[in-house]
């Protein structure tokens, strides 16, 4: 009997012969923690008597979070982690560096077929590169740090084949978005979701990320994609030469399956306050906005910024509309300032803040005020998300449909612009 | 292992979020638990946190703990004085958080218990009991991995007692 993707990697870095369901205990490649987490893993790390990284090639802190730091609370936290990390042998990704989930890929120090992980629930997000990343808390990314190892249940997988081409201005987001919706919140809880397909095939990187991202948004632990021609061009971008990847065997057992059309996906919405309450944008058309949010790790991107910079040039962000972008990494910001992208956001009104999580987790950079409706390319639509408890209304949407919305200063059909 | 202690339900009774538990904007602005627990659950229960008292227990439908990976949201729940959580399906990452730092998660039918109602969870024979509504459920025994976890008190102290993970 085949393997799938999971099933390889784990067998391949437990040194053992595993199946799903089975319970291995594997090497793990690359962990990483950021501002918000490291603190509880410090203190782990200090019980456990840490000295240096075990895993393979090392691990990161990412200062993302609440950076720069707008509070002594949060200077101190910082001071600490860096102290730290210098003292054993951790990377900082410091202020301005950019979000965990962009660096850590860009670090080019996690290549197709290894294992991840990170103190960080979206840190599935490198399913992408086609390897096996997942969430985990600060306890777990402790141990791993400190042994190298972790205790991993091998999950089933789901695979999900994609086929035909997304219409007009709509794109990876709204596809993931349309998955969520029909999937639910847990209705991939604990799987691997396999993706293949003639959309995923000719999908870029950024888009592949995107989608990555938002697999633990139906519970998944693992989001793996194909190894492709994309995955190696990509990591040429990043100076690394990669000989091929993992794929799953045809006569691999999947827990389930299931086909989609892509040319069925219209623009959609998540409404407040789960991110599976998805509806075509339509429904919520016409519905006022007081902030508008391009960034994250879920879409801050270049191909992101650049689709929204288009719909922006020449026109500009409605009266009454903090329309505010959040690059995800420096190399990001210098490639929309290189191509002339920063340049039409700002000029439509836009306002470019500190590379790294922006207003998403609500701890900086953005907080919106009781009772405004926010339109955000962000992942989670939480009561309380972005900072705020007083019913704030989160709507998650596309780059295009964020940017439709900010000049029309209400949710719009990115279509009808 | 036997546990007694008062139900606690809330609204919404599926997908409470980590969110929900203790929100993101305390992330930065309070690490001691104990200051941590007083905002637990407080966006859709604000008086909870004076409510709870040591050895309560929370009850839930689907997808308890989704969201965000932050430990503090089982650690909170813990430092409150919740004993055990009884839900019908948990999110992955809150699961493997709660059992690393010794909090116990039992996976059963919970639409029968009434909130505040006194529940038993008997681990020994994998049943869960309500001395208000007399109703009760049966759960599966935990996972060896999740018992020897219990056991030792938590991840850490299993990696300090073993030098490493047990069960390799
Ligand atoms: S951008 Fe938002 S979702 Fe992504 S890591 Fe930062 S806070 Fe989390």
């Amino acid at each position: 009997m085949g393997k799938t993707i999971v099933e390889k990697i784990l067998s391949y870095n437990s040194c053992s012969d595993c199946w799903a369901g089975d319970v291995v205990v594997a090497s793990v490649d690359y962990c990483m923690a950021q501002d918000g987490t490291s603190k509880l893993m410090i203190g782990d790390l200090d019980t456990l008597g840490f000295e240096t990284p075990k895993t393979r090639n090392g691990m990161a802190v990412v200062l993302d979070h609440s950076s720069p730091s707008p509070s002594a609370e949060v200077s101190r936290i910082h001071g600490e982690i860096r102290r730290f990390a210098n003292n054993h042998g951790i990377t900082v990704h410091d202020v301005g560096d950019g979000v965990c989930h962009q660096l850590v890929p860009e670090s080019g120090l996690i290549l197709p077929g290894n294992l991840v992980v990170g103190a960080d629930s979206h840190t599935c997000t490198y399913g992408a590169l086609n390897l096996c990343s997942t969430g985990l808390g600060s306890a777990d990314v402790a141990a791993a740090a400190h042994t190298g190892k972790l205790w991993f249940r091998v999950p089933e997988t789901h695979k999900i084949r994609i086929d035909g081409s997304l219409g007009k201005c709509t794109g990876a987001k709204d596809l993931i978005l349309a998955l969520i919706g029909g999937i639910g919140a847990d209705g991939a809880t604990y799987k691997s979701t396999e993706f293949c397909g003639e959309t995923i095939s000719s999908m870029s990187m950024d888009g592949r990320m995107t989608m990555a991202n938002m697999v633990v948004e139906m519970g998944a632990k693992f989001g793996p994609f194909p190894y492709d021609g994309v995955t190696a061009s990509w990591y040429k971008s990043i100076g690394i030469t990669s000989d091929g990847g993992v794929d799953s065997d045809d006569d691999a057992q999947f827990e389930k399956g299931m086909d989609v059309d892509a040319s069925d996906v219209v623009p959609k919405v998540a409404a407040p306050h789960r991110v599976d309450n998805v509806s075509d944008v339509s429904e919520y058309s016409g519905v006022e906005v007081q902030q508008a949010f391009l960034g994250t790790c879920t879409n801050g991107r270049l191909e992101d910024l650049t689709v929204a910079a288009k719909m922006l040039k020449g026109r500009h962000v409605s009266r009454g509309v903090r329309m505010i972008v959040a690059p995800a990494s420096r190399r990001i910001l210098i490639e929309a300032v290189k191509a002339g992208v920063a340049e039409s956001l700002l000029s439509a009104g836009a306002v470019i803040v500190v590379p790294g999580c922006g207003p998403c987790v609500g701890t900086h950079a953005g907080v919106p005020s009781d009772g405004e409706n926010v339109v955000s390319t962000a992942n989670r639509n939480f009561m309380g998300r972005m900072g705020n408890n007083k019913d704030v209304s989160i709507y998650l949407a596309s780059p295009q449909t964020v940017a439709a919305s900010a000049i029309c200063g209400r949710i719009t059909d990115p279509r009808e612009l | 292992m036997r546990l007694e202690g008062r139900a606690h339900r809330f609204k919404p009774n599926d997908d409470i979020n980590t969110d929900y538990i203790i929100s993101g904007r305390y992330k930065f602005k309070i690490s001691d638990m104990d200051e941590l627990a007083k905002h637990v659950m407080e966006d859709i229960s604000p008086d909870f946190a004076i409510r709870v008292r040591e050895g309560d227990m929370v009850i839930a439908g689907y997808n308890f703990g989704c969201g965000s990976s932050r430990e503090q949201a089982p650690r909170a729940l813990k430092a409150a004085g919740i004993a055990a959580i009884v839900a019908k399906s948990y999110a992955r990452i809150f699961y493997r958080n709660s059992f690393n730092i010794g909090l116990p998660l039992v996976t059963c039918d919970t639409d029968w218990i009434i909130d505040g109602e006194v529940v038993t969870v008997d681990f020994e024979n994998g049943k869960v009991s309500g001395a208000g509504s007399g109703g009760s459920a049966e759960f599966r025994p935990l996972p060896k991995t999740m018992q020897v976890l219990l056991e030792d008190g938590g991840l850490i102290p299993h990696i300090k007692k073993h030098g490493g993970f047990s069960f390799e």
